[in-house]
Order: structure tokens, then C-alpha cells, then sequence
């Protein structure tokens, strides 16, 4: 019987390592001044330096130097008096210069914590993961792999590199082993990797796009038997590149290996390739020994020696933490946890204070965007935040508070502007939106509804005032729902004697 | 200080996938003895108190501004590739990794 991810965090406890590796978003490449902008033609951004020409020479990037402090100070980490990159030798076409600059020994920040908070049995709990470094290295060219059936590298004929992204400056930051996160492993991997993505993005380092390749994660899952203390043999699964996928990965990991384990096989150290579609992964190229990549120092760069005084004036220009900035905003709406859970994952935290900002109230900003906003994304598969602007919705919801719009005729407008007829002045222009709240026009739906319901009405006349709802439905429904109710109303009773 | 075998000559042709026979392992165990003897030698004299090199001119922080400048063009970056296709550089299979 195949042991179930229950049965399997029953029996085994399960130990985390998670890699993260970030693009920065630096105008220019880590050791050379060509550009990094995304979807460029095949090497069109490349020079001598990032195409490991002999006798080029690097000069490291200031800007991404600076970034990867702020990302340590961030994650209360020291920066790293006296750092130094490295060569990392390896023989694979995606790095033209057969070695990776990058650092090993000698990190520019080191021993850091990332707080978190998991949702479990028990309610919220708080959970401190610890980094263990942040280095500074470079990203790697494209490969695409021709000819064989699959695309993949077996069986294929040949291979095409473009090294327009070979150079791009690349932060990975590595946790210490964490532990102690029982059943709730894959919780904690999603929040730590959902928080770190916020605050790189608080701090304008990076695009963090996971579906984009900006930042993708690397899951390290060992499995020891429950209360033996020991540490088991790891995988480490490759480019996991949503949030959710973390989640799955680490989910199909502890059921992959404690089922090898229940039948007596051993863990194999290797790294390996997550699914999307089945959340499991597969076995990749087993790994190269640590020494095998023969580390040295670079000689064509020179150490990086940050002093006290610039990291103290990059530490004051750090942003409010996600979680503060969280907790003050979710003070000031007065919002309940569930509501700012799903504020948060929905990325809508930006839209929402800005559209406040422009003078909305909280509950309405929250509840477009949320509501008919969201729910018209989802039915195109975008970013709500790509399909209308925070000063549209908030021109809207002002329109609303002025009682020129219902919410009926407001969600049509929404709609409009999504599909693209312009701004919500222009979308009610133009499709004839305006409440109808001249008394004439409104007089005579009223008598229309009272002559085509004269029992209703004597009821009315009779003192029933709650039968007015019947009529009031009557003049929406003739008005195309573009009456003032609370007018229809007033005018209704007034006429009937009331 | 123990030498270098014939052995760590092999793994090593293998990581730079350089092809070597046995006459040219024999000989290349030998002639990296000699060097790593040589270095040796510098570590007996080189005390604790002096820091390895990794660089020949005691400097620090030397840093570009994060300004782009042009590329070369595409032509020009695959002007010495022995085979290109797509704008691209196109290289043997690569077998036995992932």
C-alpha cells in the first residue's frame, strides 16, 4: 500500500533547504554594460565579456552590488566585511566562459531569518526561517533543444544558444536547513518563498516573476524516520516556478520519497524536475560533486569591501516591511484576516491603497476590486490589475457616492472600460449610463407601474408601505435599471398619499 | 604533499571534456606533480599571517555605473562560431546531462 502525504508526514519527518535565485533588474548586465531587457532577438545583447571572449575583461555592475545588500539587510543578515566572487568551472554551452562567476566562500551577506506565519490546526503560527547566505552570481544563455521527439536534451540532434541572458545579475538566497515544520512543510516553503517575493518587490530589485523566470525556486526535501533526529539523504527539485508549484513539490517529494523508503530502496542524492501538470518530478542530471566545479578565486575582479557607512546608508533607505505595511493596512481598512488573505494573494494590496488614496472608501475599494473586478479578470485568465486602473475604479465608486451611478449601472461601466470604450466619463457618455433622477421622466414610470398593478397601489394607498417594493422593482425594470431607487421611492409614496 | 595521480589527471581531462590517451595521461600526472610540488613549496613558506592572492594589486570596489552601451551585433557575436542557425550558436548534442 502506497503510503498518502498524511501517512507519510506520520511516519517521517521532513527537513527543508530552499534556493532562491532572482534576476535583478538592473538596466545593464552583472560584469558588462549590455542591455537585460527581456525578449530581445536571439544575441543581440551580447559583448565580448558575457560571450567569454579571450582577454575580455568584467567590472562588476554598482547597481546590483547594492541591490544584493539591500536584499541581506532585508533578511537581517551582516553584510559581509570583505567579499569575493569566484569561479564556478563547469563544461555546458549555456555559459560560453565555461565558469559562472559567482561566490562561494566569501557571500556578500550571511546569517539572516525571514519570519513568517502558516496557517495550521491551532489557528496562525509564526515560524522563523534562517538564511545562510545571499550571493551575488550571474544568470545563464538560453538553450533550445532541436530534433528528438520530446524537445528534451536526450535524443535531441543539436542544441541553439542565445546568450542575451548569459550575464544578467542573479541573487540566490539560501536557507539554513529548516526543520520542526512537520505535515506543515509545504505551508512553509509557499509563505517563506510568497514572503521573500514581496519584500524583493517592496525593495524595487527585481521584477520577481515567477512565471517569467525573474525568480524561480529550488526545493531541497530529505525525509528522516519521526523522532530519530537524523538527518536523511536530499533531491533537490529544480525550478519550481509558482508559488503554488513550491507547495506541490514539496507535497510530491515527502509522498515520492517516503513510499522509496517504506519499500527499503535508498534516496539517491539528485537533482531533480518538478511537473506542472502532475505535481510530481523526475530524476535530472545527477549532481556534480561540490569540488568538481574546482572553485576559485576570480582574478579578473576585485574583492568588494563594502564600509560601515554606505551599508548604513543603504539600511536607511530600506522600504517598510511587507508584514508592517500588512498589519497597518489591514488596521486602517478594518479588514477581517480572511479578507486580507485574500487581498494578498490576489496582489491586489497596491490597487486597493491606491484607489483610497484617490478618495475612495475603504469597503468599496475593497469590494471591486475583490468583486466584479477580479471575477472579470478571472474570466479572462489576466491580472486584474492589468484590466482597469486605480483612478478608473476610483472615478467610479465617486460616481457611485454621488448617486450618479448605481451599483447595476456601475458594474456596466466597469465593463466598459475593460473593454476599452475609455475612461468611465466616457463609457457612460457614450452608452447613455446617467441615473435617471428627473422627476418628469421618473413620474411617468411610476404611473405606468401604478396602472399596471392598481392593486398594489390601493395596498400602498391602505398604509402597506413594504408592497411599495413591487412597484418600485416595476419603474427599475421599465428604467433600465437606470433610476434613482431612492428617488423612485420618495416620489411613489408621495403620490399615493403616504 | 602528496602528488597528483594518473587518476585525478583523468577526472579532470573528463570535467573539461578534453580527450586524452594514456601516453598523455602519463605524462601530464607527471609534469602536474612538478607544479603542485613547486606550489607546495610557496605554502611551507607562506605563513598563516600572509593571506592568499586572488589578486595581483591590493584594490577594492572598483564598480561600473549601471549604464547600457551597445552590443555587438548579432552577426558579429556569431562571427567565429563554427556552426550557427536562427541567430543562434548551435552546438553538439549534449549527452549524458541535464
Amino acid at each position: 500500500m502506497a503510503l498518502n502525504y498524511d501517512q507519510a508526514v506520520a511516519k517521517y519527518e521532513p527537513t527543508l533547504g530552499l534556493e532562491v535565485h532572482v534576476e535583478l533588474n538592473t538596466k545593464s548586465k552583472m560584469f558588462c554594460s549590455c542591455a537585460t531587457e527581456f525578449g530581445g532577438a536571439p544575441n543581440t545583447q551580447t559583448c565580448p565579456v558575457c560571450l567569454g571572449m579571450p582577454g575580455a575583461l568584467p567590472v562588476v555592475n554598482g547597481r546590483a552590488i547594492e541591490s544584493s545588500i539591500l536584499i541581506g539587510l532585508a533578511l537581517n543578515c551582516s553584510v559581509a566585511p570583505f567579499s569575493r566572487f569566484a569561479r564556478k568551472n563547469y563544461f555546458y554551452p549555456d555559459m560560453p566562459k565555461n565558469f559562472q562567476t559567482s561566490q562561494y566562500d566569501e557571500p556578500i551577506c550571511v546569517n539572516g531569518y525571514l519570519d513568517i506565519e502558516i496557517e495550521t490546526d491551532e489557528g496562525l503560527k509564526a515560524f522563523r526561517v534562517e538564511i545562510e547566505r545571499v550571493h551575488m552570481e550571474e544568470d545563464t544563455g538560453k538553450s533550445l533543444h532541436v530534433g528528438g521527439a520530446t524537445g528534451r536534451i536526450h535524443g535531441a540532434d543539436y542544441s541553439l544558444l542565445d546568450y542575451n541572458r548569459a550575464g544578467i545579475p542573479l541573487v540566490e538566497i539560501v536557507t539554513k536547513i529548516v526543520g520542526g515544520t512537520g505535515k506543515y512543510a509545504p505551508q512553509v516553503a509557499r509563505a517563506y518563498v510568497t514572503e521573500l517575493r514581496d519584500i524583493l518587490r517592496s525593495l524595487g530589485v527585481s521584477d520577481v516573476k515567477m512565471e517569467q523566470g525573474s525568480m524561480r525556486c529550488d526545493v531541497n526535501l530529505s525525509l528522516a524516520p519521526m523522532g530519530s533526529g537524523a538527518l536523511g539523504t536530499r533531491s533537490e527539485t529544480k525550478n519550481v516556478n509558482s508559488l503554488r508549484s513550491v507547495e506541490r513539490a514539496v507535497i510530491g517529494e515527502v509522498i515520492r520519497q517516503s513510499n522509496r523508503l517504506e519499500s527499503g530502496e535508498r534516496i539517491v542524492q539528485e537533482t531533480r524536475h518538478f511537473l506542472e501538470e502532475s505535481g510530481q518530478t523526475r530524476p535530472g542530471r545527477s549532481k556534480e560533486q561540490a569540488e568538481d566545479y574546482r572553485y576559485f578565486p576570480e582574478p579578473d575582479l576585485v574583492p568588494v569591501v563594502p564600509d560601515s557607512a554606505w551599508i548604513e546608508e543603504l539600511r536607511s533607505t530600506l522600504p517598510e516591511k511587507p508584514s508592517t505595511r500588512r498589519a497597518r493596512l489591514q488596521a486602517d481598512w478594518s479588514v477581517p484576516d480572511k479578507e486580507m488573505t485574500s487581498l494578498v494573494n490576489a496582489g491586489l494590496l497596491d490597487v486597493v491603497e491606491e484607489t483610497i488614496a484617490l478618495g475612495a472608501e475603504p469597503t468599496r475599494a475593497r469590494s471591486w476590486w475583490l468583486g466584479e473586478v477580479s471575477r472579470l479578470a478571472n474570466e479572462r485568465e489576466v491580472d486584474p490589475t492589468t484590466l482597469i486602473t486605480s483612478a478608473q475604479v476610483a472615478e467610479v465608486i465617486a460616481l457611485i457616492e454621488s448617486g450618479d451611478l448605481t451599483d447595476k449601472l456601475a458594474r456596466q461601466v466597469v465593463e466598459g472600460v475593460i473593454a476599452g470604450e475609455g475612461n468611465p466619463s466616457a463609457v457612460i457618455a457614450q452608452r447613455g449610463l446617467k441615473v435617471v433622477s428627473d422627476d418628469g421622466a421618473l413620474m411617468t414610470a411610476i404611473e405606468a407601474a401604478i396602472a399596471s398593478q392598481p392593486e398594489t397601489a390601493e395596498r400602498i394607498r391602505g398604509g402597506n408601505i413594504p408592497a411599495a417594493g413591487a412597484l418600485i422593482g416595476a419603474v427599475m425594470k421599465a428604467t433600465g435599471g437606470q433610476a434613482d431607487a431612492a428617488k423612485v421611492r420618495e416620489l411613489l409614496l408621495k403620490h399615493l398619499g403616504q | 604533499m602528496s602528488g597528483i595521480s594518473r587518476e585525478d589527471v583523468a577526472h579532470l581531462a573528463k570535467l573539461a571534456r578534453i580527450e586524452m590517451n594514456d601516453a598523455e595521461l602519463d605524462h601530464l600526472a607527471k609534469e602536474m606533480d612538478v607544479i603542485l610540488g613547486a606550489v607546495a613549496r610557496v605554502q611551507e613558506v607562506a605563513a598563516s599571517d600572509v593571506p592568499p592572492t586572488s589578486h595581483p594589486i591590493p584594490v577594492n570596489n572598483i564598480v561600473r555605473e549601471d549604464i547600457v552601451r551597445p552590443s555587438l551585433s548579432p552577426e558579429e557575436a556569431l562571427s567565429g562560431a563554427p556552426a550557427q542557425s536562427e541567430g543562434r550558436f548551435k552546438v553538439p548534442q549534449i549527452l549524458g546531462e541535464e
